[in-house]
């Protein structure tokens, strides 16, 4: 998007003029036309101060913050000394980092992968006339609608260890009981398991829209050559449904990431830091050990891992599309 | 075949639906807590319901005061912003570079803007109190809500607003009387949208406030689950409560959630 040449010249919007120069409208002279531009940034400057409070001021708060070096004598003395890079040195070569990073990784990776394949299926198998159909479509977004906190205290409790439902589910199919959110090999797939069921309904909202927009005379045209099932799907659907997976998969990345309270509600992030996440850990760090310094550190390492990762997958997509195309 | 599909369909979102169907049910079994829930709540006890409203009343109180609140904010900073932005006629100068950071703010983490928030919130006296959260929870709506309702605002047709804008009306008329009207439909997914994020806020909740004056519902049943509570009745009776508003939302505004599902990502 190019932006028109007056928009570099600085010139703050003059209230006193700002009924004149509208009501002049059509056939205005140049001057007029820019300053009823100007005027729309009346519309735009609440929004714009309040992005810079409640998004730019903390990110930069956050930077200059990972800095310095708090302690929690800091409340005290309001001194916090300008420390470098120190605090993420101290991220990245604590004992913990290792562990969080691949359990950030699996988690993400797995939680992504799981809810992808079943949002898809759950996609194509309701992309169908049936009845009930807009009814059961709208049921399936209840998990996304219920606050994370509520979910995770129903799945606790399904988890438990002697009386929770999953166990029994378990034991009535003559399987033993699987110790969910205490056996520090588990917790983590435990967790995942949570994240998966409330993100299903998101991707499955998404990609059914994609499905929706797939003129359906492909599909017949594509039957009369043979083209039907599965061959279908991989010849028409897929290719045509790919630009809505990346977005899916670009956001079902960002806001799967960052994902803390399914994980502090669940777990807490153990036992013994085994479901501990790059956001649970900052999350630890800043606000259970005072560590605003470290925990800032670690909280931009996300921030930069995030921005990293959504970059290349766009830049993937668009190479591909490119050679597509 | 159409039945068999139906058929299956209603078994899918059976299972996907089973926990809350166990939250219903296990807040139907009374305070007298068994070891094991029974399957189905075939005598009625709601000793967990009077023990959540006993407890949990004043909490439920702070969470809406605090969601109609953000509601409110988001809205009137979030619906103005939209129109200045939805002007393709008039482009706004830096319009394009506003609209990508609000896609960019999306993408960083709830943690990072609690960190950096609250050592803000701290030197002006806002850890604590029912102003600094409706604030604080208006931002997880306000990106969304804009991008929304400004794809709405695009399609209203130009020809409307020259038309009155001929008649002498100003801007912030034209905005008043014909857009904000018009646009409707997109206010009322805004506000459903803005009511959930704020009422399932729990990071703001967690890191901004000490847990004693302000409590909202998500904090405190998070207190509740981390206290190694026996009493599983009175917390899934709290959790079914604290779900109506989701549940209700979905029965009355199903086609605007799922619009806005959609519309606020991939547009």
């Amino acid at each position: 998007m190019s932006t028109p040449a007056s928009t570099l010249e600085p010139g703050p919007v003059d209230p006193d003029t700002q009924g004149v120069a509208v009501t002049t409208a059509q056939g205005a002279p140049r001057g007029v036309l820019r300053r009823r531009r100007w005027t729309m940034w009346w519309f735009v400057l609440p929004a714009a101060l309040y992005m810079l409070a409640f998004f730019a001021v903390p990110v930069v708060n956050n930077i200059t913050t990972s800095f310095r070096e708090y302690t929690t004598a800091t409340f005290y003395t309001g001194e916090a000394p300008f420390v470098g890079f120190a605090n993420y040195v101290d991220v990245v070569t604590s004992r913990t980092f290792g562990r969080i990073t691949f359990n950030t990784a699996i988690f993400t990776l797995v939680s992504l992968a799981a809810t992808f394949v079943i949002g898809l299926a759950l996609a194509v198998y309701f992309n169908a006339h049936f009845r009930l159909n807009a009814v059961l479509r709208s049921l399936v977004l209840l998990p996304w609608l219920l606050p994370l906190i509520i979910s995770s205290a129903v799945w606790r409790r399904m988890m438990e260890g002697t009386s929770g439902v999953l166990n029994e589910l378990l034991g009535l199919v003559g399987l033993g009981a699987v110790p969910w959110l205490t056996d520090p090999s588990v917790a983590l797939y435990s967790v995942i398991i949570v994240n998966v069921w409330v993100g299903i309904p998101f991707v499955m909202v998404i990609l059914y829209g994609g499905l929706q927009e797939i003129p359906q005379d492909l599909y017949e045209a594509a039957s009369l050559d043979g083209a039907t099932g599965a061959r279908a799907f991989r010849r028409i659907t897929w290719p045509l449904l790919r630009p809505v997976v990346v977005i899916v998969l670009m956001l079902g990345f960002i806001y799967t990431i960052r994902v803390l309270d399914i994980v502090l509600a669940l777990t807490g992030g153990g036992p013994a830091g085994a479901s501990d996440t790059y956001a649970t850990q900052a999350y630890q760090l800043s606000f259970r050990d005072f560590q605003f310094g470290t925990g800032a550190a670690l909280s931009n390492i996300l921030i930069v891992v995030t921005l990293l990762v959504a970059a290349v997958q766009l830049r993937a997509n668009r190479r591909a599309s490119d050679l597509a195309g | 075949m159409s039945a068999l599909r139906t058929a299956f369909g209603v078994v899918i979102v059976a299972v996907l639906l089973f926990p809350v169907y166990w939250m219903v049910n296990t807040s139907l079994q009374g305070s007298e807590n068994l070891l094991s829930t029974q399957w189905f709540p075939f005598q009625v006890d709601l000793g967990g319901y009077r023990e959540a409203i006993d407890s949990q009343l004043g909490n439920l109180g702070t969470s809406l005061v605090i969601a109609v609140g953000a509601v409110l904010v988001c809205l009137a900073v979030s619906a103005p912003a939209a129109y200045g932005l939805s002007r393709t006629a008039l482009p706004l100068p830096g319009g394009a570079a506003l609209l990508t950071l609000l896609v960019i703010t999306q993408m960083i983490p709830g943690i990072v803007i609690a960190n950096g928030l609250y050592s803000l919130y701290n030197d002006v006296g806002l850890i604590d109190s029912r102003i600094g959260l409706i604030l604080a929870d208006a931002s997880l709506g306000v990106p969304f809500c804009i991008l929304l309702m400004r794809s709405f605002m695009t399609n209203i047709p130009s020809s409307l607003i020259e038309a009155a804008k001929i008649d002498g009306a100003s801007e912030l008329r034209l905005f008043w009387s014909i857009v904000l009207p018009l646009s409707r439909n997109a206010l009322v997914t805004a506000a459903v949208f803005a009511f959930l994020f704020a009422w399932s806020d729990f990071l703001f909740a967690l890191t901004l406030t000490t847990g004693q004056d302000v409590v909202p519902i998500t904090l405190s049943m998070y207190t509740f689950i981390g206290a190694h509570t026996q009493s599983w009745a009175a917390l899934m009776a709290t959790a079914t409560i604290a779900s109506i508003p989701a549940a209700a939302l979905l029965v009355v505004a199903q086609r605007y959630i799922a619009a806005g599902v959609t519309g606020g990502a991939v547009k």
